[in-house]
């Protein structure tokens, strides 16, 4: 039961089968027996946590309850929260506890969800694979010796291993999306402005968008619902009037519930190197679509091969105009030993930073200096827009566009360390949403050869998130693949 | 194109990040690698092509012009790695 996505929770909670205190204590006792070898949290709280059950019970009998009360979550370590270590999986925020709440984090607190830890994550958001955090890689609960995806490794492996329901995300090219792929369970990245970035220590402000991971569709539309929501302490949050995402899931619909639905499929998704068997299970999730009613349509995106290119310029320059903050002054490490302010700063950074978040913020230094902004920044800028123009054609003749989230499904541990280029093209079929700021949402649609993981991408035009959620919900509704959980046996006797 | 030693520690001092000689060599062979990845950009025409430096097109708001933070000068320098007197403490610049 403590392992059932929230929806049933919600219900168990609401007709008084299941106090939050048991199934708080229930996930808690199983992160103890099952969580160490994944290194998903780097933070657990017990205490704390039970505390927010007994008030989500408290408010569950006092009739003021909302689906989430009482439901367990786990956030990125991104995402700054009150009273928690929040470090960011980084040396340089090792021992910072943050003084204030994420937006995203205050949201989901209202609405009685209860926290049990933060996740582990690639260093600073920056990867994809979880295997660059100062405090050591997460592990894949399908097979330790392969990566969860990255950023957001922790958040996903938790949900996989069904060590919690719900987790939150932050997605920059991918982070939701790719690793809720290699990890089989649903990420969604919601269109950019739709949840505030406030309190998301900031990775590359253009692009960063905090999101649900979930078991299910419906279970990610009422995360989102608790998520979204304006901001002003974010400019760029979109004041809009508030939307319930779960409104196009009520059961029924037919035997054909998707009818209308024309899915568009890019051309250009077949020169980019798919795995055979993330081919043929993307495959067989379209057979499926069609047999819900749903029509596909060729689309184009000439522009494609480019937006991983135009990625690693945008990102990397706002990266390392951010990380600038970062200087051993008002937070977070300092070097012990320097000569001087400048020496200072330079060691700080130097002992602080990563080997990858290094690399970017040199590559952003480059590609903002004079004599280069034009060349790569402003170029980027410009490329950003033809893709951005692409997608608004394909989206005339499509409502939404599939394929498969990641070319492959996971890889080993190790296996991309060495070369970066080959690490970044994991990020071929996700860096275009961040780009356009369009949602997306990663699905999973089945297995390959080594009983790994595939994902399934749905993308929509901005502000499609209902949309695109009652497609990957009349998609679970007619098969199983989000139900399928790890063994557990791998996780007990790695201990 | 590709770095030289020279580009990579001028780099290195922009950023602000200490790069030994030792660490020099993986760096640049490495940063050699993405700059080979994004110059693919350089020979795409993109003439009157308007820069997206966003992916939303609103204004950034404004607001009235008046104080809406409250002084929390103690809870922010608790995180400080040096502090005295409520002052940030760095290394003298001036003798």
């Amino acid at each position: 039961m403590v392992t059932a996505p929230i929806a049933s929770l919600a219900q168990g909670l609401a007709g008084r089968r299941l106090s939050s205190v048991e199934l708080t204590t229930a996930l808690l006792d199983r992160v103890a027996a099952l969580g160490a070898p994944l290194n998903a949290f780097l933070a657990l709280d017990r205490e704390r946590a039970l505390a927010q059950a007994r008030a989500a019970d408290a408010r569950l009998a006092a009739g003021d309850a909302t689906p989430l009360t009482g439901i367990p979550v786990a956030h990125k370590d991104v995402l700054m929260t009150a009273g928690w270590k929040t470090t960011c999986g980084s040396r340089m925020l090792k021992d910072f506890v943050a003084p204030y709440s994420a937006f995203v984090v205050e949201r989901l607190a209202d609405a009685g969800m209860v926290l049990i830890g933060k996740t582990n994550m690639d260093e600073f958001a920056m990867g994809s694979s979880s295997e660059s955090s100062y405090f050591g890689p997460v592990r894949n609960p399908w097979h330790l010796d392969y990566v969860p995806g990255g950023s957001s490794g922790g958040s996903a492996a938790a949900v996989a291993a069904r060590l919690v329901p719900a987790a939150t995300g932050t997605d920059t090219g991918g982070s939701i999306r790719q690793p809720a792929a290699l990890s089989g369970v649903c990420g969604l990245k919601p269109t950019y402005g739709v949840c505030s970035r406030y309190g998301l220590i900031a990775f590359a402000s253009s692009l960063d968008t905090p999101g649900p991971f979930a078991q299910t569709a419906v279970d990610c539309a009422l995360l989102l619902n608790a998520m979204a929501g304006h901001d002003s302490r974010d400019s760029t949050s979109l004041d809009r009037p508030p939307e319930d995402y779960s409104r196009l899931l009520r059961p029924g619909a037919g035997a054909k519930p998707l009818t209308n639905l024309r899915i568009g499929l890019p051309r250009e998704y077949n020169a980019a190197g798919i795995d055979a068997d993330v081919a043929a299970a993307v495959d067989a999730a379209l057979a499926e679509f069609r047999s819900l009613g749903a029509t596909t349509v060729d689309v184009a995106l000439p522009n494609l091969d480019l937006s991983v290119p135009v990625y690693y310029v945008i990102a990397p320059a706002e990266a390392s105009s951010n990380l600038a903050r970062f200087d051993g002054v008002r937070y977070g490490h300092r070097a012990a030993k320097y000569d001087g302010l400048a020496d200072m700063y330079q060691k700080t950074r130097a002992e602080g930073f990563g080997a990858e978040v290094k690399r970017r913020i040199l590559v952003g230094t480059y590609v903002l200096s004079h004599g280069y902004y034009d060349a790569y920044y402003l170029k980027a800028q410009q490329v950003r827009r033809l893709i951005a123009d692409d997608f608004q054609r394909a989206y005339r003749e499509c409502d939404v566009i599939m394929g498969p989230t990641t070319p492959t499904a996971a890889f080993r541990l190790g296996a991309k360390s060495d070369d970066p280029v080959q690490m970044y093209l994991n990020d071929i079929f996700t860096v275009a949403a961040n780009l356009t700021g369009a949602p997306a949402i990663s699905i999973p649609c089945g297995f390959d050869r080594n009983n790994l993981p595939i994902g399934l991408q749905i993308q929509g035009n901005h502000f499609a998130e209902a949309l695109i959620l009652n497609t990957a919900h009349r998609f679970q509704q007619a098969t199983d693949w989000h139900t399928r959980e790890p063994a557990t046996m791998a996780l007990e006797s790695a201990r | 194109m590709a770095l030289s030693s020279d580009d990579v520690l001028r780099l290195a001092h922009l950023a602000r990040i200490e790069i030994t000689p030792a660490e020099g060599a993986e760096v640049r062979q490495k940063l050699d690698r993405i700059f080979e990845l994004i110059g693919r950009l350089r020979a795409i025409d993109t003439h009157g092509v308007v820069p997206m430096a966003h992916a939303q097109e609103v204004t950034l708001p404004l607001r009235e012009d008046v104080v809406t933070e409250n002084d929390q000068h103690d809870l922010y320098q608790v995180l400080a790695p040096a502090v005295a007197h409520g002052l940030y403490l760095v290394p003298r610049v001036l003798e």
